[in-house]
């Protein structure tokens, strides 16, 4: 059975260079450890040729000209270990998460799939470097065989069966992972590489070494018979980034969540997943304001629908998001929790004082994508509107995994825009006419007259509603035998219906009344008579509420003179409009309210 | 060799497989999309995929209710539409009942003629709809007056060649020669129905039972009048100019909503 190992050496320090590219052609360390205490840890080819070392103080190592020093970051190891796992995932489904930078991979059934093992291990180390890791790979005929050809060899390595001792045989014996005790009595006995070491007796051995010096012998030959042990991954998909120096402007920002969505994207790319949901949250430098408790200013800030609050009370304000994906601030009521979208920033004995601040939003996407820089757009976007109040720390950026959009194409399916591009055009004209003036009329289930609200647009969405409302119909049709004319009339539209233009708001009028009709109006600076009137049609509702509406609904053809009718928007336009007939006056259906609460009179709007 | 006899020879070496090669090539015809108004669609074929047409009237002059029967029309056969709403003046409830599938309409609400442009410019440029319609029509005409007229030379050139009917409605025609079909409307009266009488026996209108309207044919670059239903009735001509009037009526949607409720409870 064979096994595929993938070894990233150097792990700590790709990690870091796996965030950030930029690094790898620049000599370059990894510093770890609590001040005063800090020293080097990881270096690159050019940091040595510099002279920089492992073990190295802080203080050593910046006295080396043109050195890039950054902190080890655990976050950035496990986005990184995680990246691994993906990878090896998007090959087998049985792996073995052996170390953090070592994952073993069970190849049983896959060499027809992609060509041979060679060619399989080659595209693991292509597929790697996609992930931005320099990774070494090997085949072997068991898990520990590959593994230490993958430690100890450049590259890609395929075993062969027969020839795997004489290939591990040029390993030094401190690929295996020796202890102290057995390293020094080996060396003693001039045993310095594998090959030396399978070429010792196996009784001997076991006589002075025990029972582990057999199974070093058995890892020298190659001839490890460990089960593999699978480990099922989670679904999670989240990258971090720390910042050396605080960002705040939007373009190096956008470099950046650019940078975190490539990989989040590519990840998903290996699982063979997209995402419809991503969330973003950024830490805020703390400014001198925030830290001398200065926070009148901002004690309501709010980002639009997103929310700044402090981290450590970060669960209670991530607003829940509305129907339309964005975030909501006033959701944190029912919770019983502060106000929403408010800084806290009030003294607690609980937090240190020293606690970031916290930018967060959850971008919902009503289908499922994974390309990059649609993904970037839209973050720019909502950036633009909802800028942060300080610069950027630290960004963390996750993707909720979902199934991929399948969709075919057909020479017969209705017009309808590319759901990506749709998303960007509603998030570019959101960006200016408001996000809540954007998306597709929902009526309210309501009484109320003009009750609606503005939902998100989802074509796609409406086109599986209206295939499932459909289906019925269809049936039934075909069972009652319905003439198709018939199913036509009765459900098609109704044509020519007159329309209603609605004035927002409603505009106050004076009405004269005679015989309890209205007999003269005035509205928009002037008077007219009132032709022929329909009403009163009386309506209420909602008296159970704050809120309540009574009124009476007048449909009036009004008639006014064209010179003096030009003082509001809606009248002026009758009159400038109306070419100049005989009678030059112009004349039109209008809906007229009274409210009887008060007894004011609103025209509503007119038939157009 | 003269360039007349030239041009004679290549004609005629060219003759079996392009019959005019030097006459300039006419434009392929226009996909044509049935308003709903079958009136309209019989006066001038329907209205062009692709072109911008633009209707212009006064205030009351049926254009809304032309708007709502093509957006109907439209998203009955489930393609998606958008409608720019200039002034923010449009009735969802309204649209409804008069058999628009709001589900398929982009809606966007804007309060100034600059958000609106702007709005109309990405959704053409991000394109796929069956429809996008920009109403400007309650906005002041010194305003939209005011529109450079490259920003409709723009918009034809975006909505060109794709399967977009580009409508725009205003109280008075802006686009000049970038619109391809220009329709005036007007009212021409309101109905009303009389079902009670008063005590001197004298009847009073009580109900609003339609509005007529009359449709002026402006501008047309196609042939109008082909078809019934306007899906073929839109082919390439020269600028016809030519006044060319109709009638049409509109009823109030709750008209029709009783007599189906009234059909239904007596089946």
């Amino acid at each position: 059975m064979p096994f595929a190992c993938i070894h990233v050496p150097n792990f700590i320090l790709q990690a870091a260079l796996r965030i950030e590219p930029g690094l790898r052609t620049r000599p370059a360390g990894i510093l770890d450890g609590i001040p005063p205490f800090v020293t080097v840890i990881a270096k690159n080819k050019k940091a040595g040729s510099l002279g920089l070392q492992i073990g190295m103080t802080k203080s050593q190592a910046e006295q080396i000209q043109g050195l890039q020093l950054r902190r080890r970051s655990i976050e950035h190891e496990a986005a990184a270990h995680a990246a691994l796992v993906d990878l090896a995932l998007s090959f087998s489904p049985r792996i073995e998460e052996t170390a953090a930078d070592t994952i073993i991979l069970d190849l049983e059934g896959l060499a027809q799939l992609f060509g041979g093992f060679e060619k399989l291990a080659q595209r693991l180390g292509w597929r790697a470097k996609k992930f931005g890791l320099s990774a070494q790979v090997a085949v072997g005929s068991n898990p520990e065989a590959a593994q230490l050809a993958a430690r100890g060899f450049a590259g890609v390595t395929v075993l062969a069966p027969d020839e795997e001792t004489e290939c591990l045989g040029s390993l030094p014996i401190t690929a295996l992972n020796l202890s102290l005790e057995i390293r020094e009595t080996l060396e003693r006995w001039g045993v310095r590489t594998c090959q030396a070491l399978a070429a010792l007796p196996v009784a001997q051995l076991s006589e002075r070494l025990g029972q582990e010096g057999v199974r070093l012998q058995e890892l020298a030959r190659g001839a490890s018979g460990r089960a593999l042990i699978p480990t099922i991954a989670a679904m999670e998909f989240e990258e971090a980034m720390e910042l050396d120096t605080a960002v705040s402007e939007l373009e190096p920002l956008s470099f950046l969540l650019g940078r975190l969505l490539d990989q989040l994207c590519e990840r998903l790319s290996a699982r063979a997943l997209a995402t419809n949901e991503i969330r973003l949250k950024m830490e805020l430098e703390r400014g001198e304001e925030e830290i001398f408790g200065i926070a009148e200013k901002h004690q309501n800030l709010v980002y639009g629908q997103s929310t700044l609050a402090d981290s450590s009370s970060r669960r209670e304000t991530v607003a829940p998001r509305d129907d339309t994906g964005w975030n909501r601030g006033d959701t944190d009521k029912q919770n019983g929790a502060r106000p929403p979208g408010r800084v806290d920033l009030r003294p607690d004995s609980t937090k240190s004082d020293a606690a970031p601040l916290i930018y967060e939003h959850a971008l919902r996407l009503p289908l499922a994508m994974r390309d990059s820089k649609a993904l970037l757009r839209l973050w720019r976007l909502h950036l633009e509107s909802h800028p942060p109040a300080s610069p950027i720390v630290k960004i963390t950026m996750a993707a909720e995994p979902a199934k991929i959009r399948f969709a075919q194409s057909g020479l017969f399916v209705p017009l309808s825009p590319d759901p990506e591009k749709l998303e960007i055009t509603m998030a570019r004209t959101g960006h200016f006419v408001g996000a809540a003036n954007i998306g597709s009329p929902e009526l309210l289930d309501t009484h109320r007259p003009l009750s609606f609200r503005v939902a998100r647009f989802n074509p796609l969405e409406a086109s599986s509603s209206a295939n499932d409302s459909a289906e019925p119909s269809v049936s039934s049709e075909f069972s009652l035998g319905v003439s198709s004319k018939i199913s036509s009339v009765g459900s098609g539209p109704l044509l020519s219906a007159t329309a209603l233009r609605v004035f927002r708001p409603a505009i106050p009028a004076r009405v004269e009344a005679r015989d309890n009709a209205p007999a003269r109006v005035y509205f928009g600076g002037v008077w007219g008579d009132v032709m022929a009137a329909s009403g009163p049609w009386r309506s209420s509702g909602d008296w159970w509420t704050e809120d309540p509406w009574n009124q009476d609904e007048w449909d009036l053809e009004i008639e006014f003179p064209v010179p003096a009718a030009k003082e509001t928007n809606a009248f002026s336009h009758t009159a400038k409009g109306t070419p100049k007939t005989e009678s030059a006056r112009a004349h039109g259906v209008y809906r007229i309210v009274r409210e009887s609460a008060g007894g004011n009179w609103f025209v509503r709007g007119v038939y157009d | 060799m003269k360039t007349s006899a030239l041009r004679a020879q290549l004609e005629k070496s060219l003759g079996s497989i392009i019959p005019a090669p030097f006459s300039p090539r006419r434009p392929a015809p226009a996909e044509m999309v049935a308003s709903g108004i079958p009136e309209i669609d019989h006066l001038t074929g329907g209205l062009p995929r692709g072109y911008l047409t633009e209707i212009s009237g006064p205030i009351g002059s049926g254009r809304t209710s032309l708007l709502i029967s093509l957006l109907s029309a439209l998203t009955k056969r489930e393609e998606s539409c958008a409608l720019v709403d200039g002034r923010d003046s449009f009735d969802p409830c309204g649209a409804e009942e008069a058999g628009v599938a709001l589900g398929r309409l982009l809606l966007v609400r804007c309060n100034n003629i600059e958000q609106a442009l702007r709005a109309a410019d990405l959704l053409l440029h991000g394109g796929g709809f069956g429809l996008v319609a920009l109403d400007l029509s309650d906005l002041p005409i010194a305003s939209v007056r005011r529109v450079p007229l490259n920003v409709w030379f723009r918009f034809r050139r975006m909505v060109e060649n794709t399967p977009t009917v580009f409508m725009l409605l205003e109280q008075e025609s802006c686009a000049k020669t970038c619109a391809s079909l220009v329709l005036r409307l007007e009212m021409k009266m309101a109905r009303w129905r009389s079902i009670l009488k008063s005590s001197d026996g004298n009847s009073q209108p009580t109900l609003l039972s339609g509005l007529q309207f009359n449709a002026e044919v402006m501008r047309c670059r196609f042939e109008c009048g082909k078809s019934d239903d306007g899906r073929a009735g839109g082919s390439a001509s020269g600028d016809s100019s030519e006044g060319t009037r109709c009638s049409f009526e509109s009823k109030p949607a709750w008209i029709e909503l009783t007599k189906k409720r009234r059909k239904n409870s007596e089946a």
